[in-house]
């Protein structure tokens, strides 16, 4: 029998192991709570394995090593919570421009300004909308264990090669900061071929330069254009998963580790008989629209959609958007600081219930 | 019979944009002449940056990378870090190296990174139309000091190449001229010399070009050239770091 490696780790340390799995080459970060775990592995790891740590003077110089070294095709990688992803802004604009491989990941803590240290998801417009100037988008993943944290960090280094683009895979401090088995799977990583772009030193090929000044109209325009088109095709790359039925009278929305509450509070919900569908978008951009759509429109009951969040308010906009107005959308807003316990959802969510039950009697 | 003077094989046949007396164009030859003496053109790595000489790419023929306005230094790190058998150099402005990017800058040579830094210092940044830098020297009009730089609001301007040397990581650190042939010369040894101390892997070589803006000095092209004397007294041209040489002489 083939004994399976497990290993109890915390969510910050599933990441770093995921970047190893995906054969990341180069780790470059500035030191800040609640991710310190992350360096301070890869400071151990990365060289006994041929590759680069670095610490960095500060946050705007590690995305910038992190543009250097993915220019050169180097798989790499940085991490930091959420004031220095804020620092980090300028760099991920240029990097969606230049259309580089990078991945970075951010474990949130509460904000605005230095805000605190436990968990939130107070940075999801910033990743999903636009962390940076111009019209570009990351692809943003979000686990909600250990065991995805681990998946979906390696995943982030194939699928940025594949679109030449920037992945964030968005975390939080409950995630990072909990310990729980992991199992150290074999994945499967594809490599995509660099020779075609990376900047390796003209050796046998005419020199080739990487921008995004483009002062002539029409070229910023073509740009613009590229990379839009480019996040259209990103829409196969959704990842949802949940369960719902046409009879339900509540679909719960939510992400990370807010979907873990969430889900036990409709488990118990639904083990007492109440009809209550659940579902978790796994990828933040691309966003699944259409599949929240289809559920609001195949539903044979008035349908309520529930969105709690550890933030006031913010995915709740994205699922608006999705129904269409064809649904009422109720935010259960959790601002930092406070984790709700699954029952406080389950009182929430009972109380769409009990309103929807009163108007049809 | 053979031909003694040529276009640089890594400089690309294109006609410069720089307006007329700016030394843009003069570096950029010299840092192409250095590329081809030391035969390093096919595994060369250039960081452009954020100013007038961003356009180093449609110039050099070599692989450049565009950095964003400042982080040339710490993008041109993770290049050199990710493949250190690359030669790895940026060429920068006195307002990209020395005011918004000179954390970057500095870190680097401290850390003695194995890079080459190029710091062009025209005391003014042109691109957007002469405004004041770091390095404006009292006194000087410039588009965001009408009435002419007063230290006690802006500071005085600061001596890179000076400063740098005194740095454990830096291997190589000088200040040069291009306006008459014989600087121009001496421009070159030392640019030679900062590639050398990463090839060499002594550590940070840095050139600091004093360079003249005819047009945002409102000069002429010779009065311009004729100014970058009188700057001279303000940052003396030399050589203030040079651990190649003491390593040659065996110290």
């Amino acid at each position: 029998m083939r004994k399976k490696k497990r290993a109890l780790v915390k969510g910050v340390e599933a990441i770093a192991l995921g970047a190893l799995e995906a054969n990341c080459k180069c780790y470059f970060g500035y030191p800040i709570t609640p991710q310190n775990d992350i360096p301070e592995f890869m400071s151990r790891e990365l060289p006994k394995r041929g590759g680069v740590f670095l610490q960095a003077e500060s946050e705007l110089a590690a995305i910038n090593m992190l543009l250097g070294a993915c220019a050169t095709g180097t798989r790499a990688m940085t991490t930091s919570s959420s004031p220095g992803i804020s620092l980090m802004c300028e760099g991920f604009s240029y990097i969606a421009a230049l259309e580089l491989p990078a991945v970075i990941v951010n474990v949130m803590r509460g904000g605005p300004g230095l805000g605190g240290i436990e968990a939130s998801q107070g940075d999801y417009f910033q990743a999903v909308k636009g962390s940076g100037h111009g019209d570009f988008h990351f692809l943003v993943l979000a686990p909600y264990n250990a065991q995805e944290a681990y998946e979906l960090t390696a995943k982030a280094f194939e699928l940025a090669e594949k679109y030449l683009n920037p992945v964030m895979v968005l975390s939080d401090a409950i995630l990072g900061q909990m310990k729980e088995p992991l199992e150290l799977k074999k994945l499967k990583i594809k490599e995509y071929p660099k020779e075609d772009w990376a900047l390796t030193g003209a050796k046998g090929r005419p020199s080739r330069f990487k921008r995004s000044l483009f002062l002539d109209a029409a070229e910023l325009k073509a740009l613009n254009l590229k990379l839009q088109k480019k996040y259209k095709r990103m829409q196969k790359e959704i990842r949802y998963e949940g369960e719902w039925d046409p009879e339900d009278e509540v679909l719960v929305v939510a992400f990370g580790s807010m979907a873990r509450i969430a889900k036990e509070a409709v488990s118990n919900l639904r083990n007492k008989g109440f009809q209550i569908g659940y579902l978790r978008p796994i990828t933040l951009f691309p966003f699944p629209y259409k599949q929240i759509k289809n559920i609001v429109e195949e539903s044979k009951k008035p349908l309520k959609v529930v969105v709690p969040e550890l933030n006031c308010g913010q995915m709740v906009e994205d699922v608006r958007l999705a129904v269409e107005g064809k649904a009422e959308v109720i935010s259960l807003p959790y601002p930092p600081s406070v984790i709700p316990f699954p029952e406080e959802i389950e009182k929430e969510i009972k109380k769409c219930l009990r309103r929807s039950k009163c108007r049809k009697a | 019979m053979f031909k003694a003077f040529q276009v640089p094989k890594s400089l690309k046949p294109t006609p410069f944009h720089y307006c007329p007396g700016c030394h843009h164009s003069i570096a950029h030859r010299l840092v192409c002449e250095v590329i081809d003496e030391l035969g390093i053109q096919d595994k060369s790595l250039g960081i452009a940056s954020i100013g007038c000489s961003c356009f180093l790419y449609f110039y050099l023929d070599v692989d450049i990378v565009e950095a964003p306005h400042g982080r040339a230094c710490a993008a041109a790190t993770g290049a050199k870090r990710a493949r250190p058998d690359l030669v790895v150099f940026t060429y920068q402005g006195d307002g990209d190296f020395s005011a918004i990017g000179f954390n970057e800058s500095f870190h680097s040579a401290l850390r003695g990174e194995k890079i080459t830094a190029i710091m062009i210092n025209n005391t003014i940044y042109g691109m957007t139309g002469g405004q004041a830098s770091p390095t404006t020297v009292p006194g000087q009009k410039t588009t965001t000091t009408p009435q002419g730089k007063d230290p006690s609001h802006l500071g005085y301007p600061p001596k890179i190449a000076e400063l740098l040397s005194q740095l454990e990581g830096v291997a190589f650190s000088a200040r040069v001229a291009l306006n008459n042939p014989k600087r121009i010369i001496e421009a070159k040894k030392a640019i030679k010399k900062a590639f050398l101390s990463q090839i060499n892997g002594v550590g940070f070589g840095f050139v600091e070009i004093l360079s003249a803006c005819p047009i945002n000095w409102k000069m002429d092209p010779v009065s311009a050239t004729k100014h970058v004397d009188e700057l001279t007294k303000i940052f003396p041209l030399g050589i203030y770091k040079d651990k190649l040489e003491n390593q040659e002489k065996g110290e």
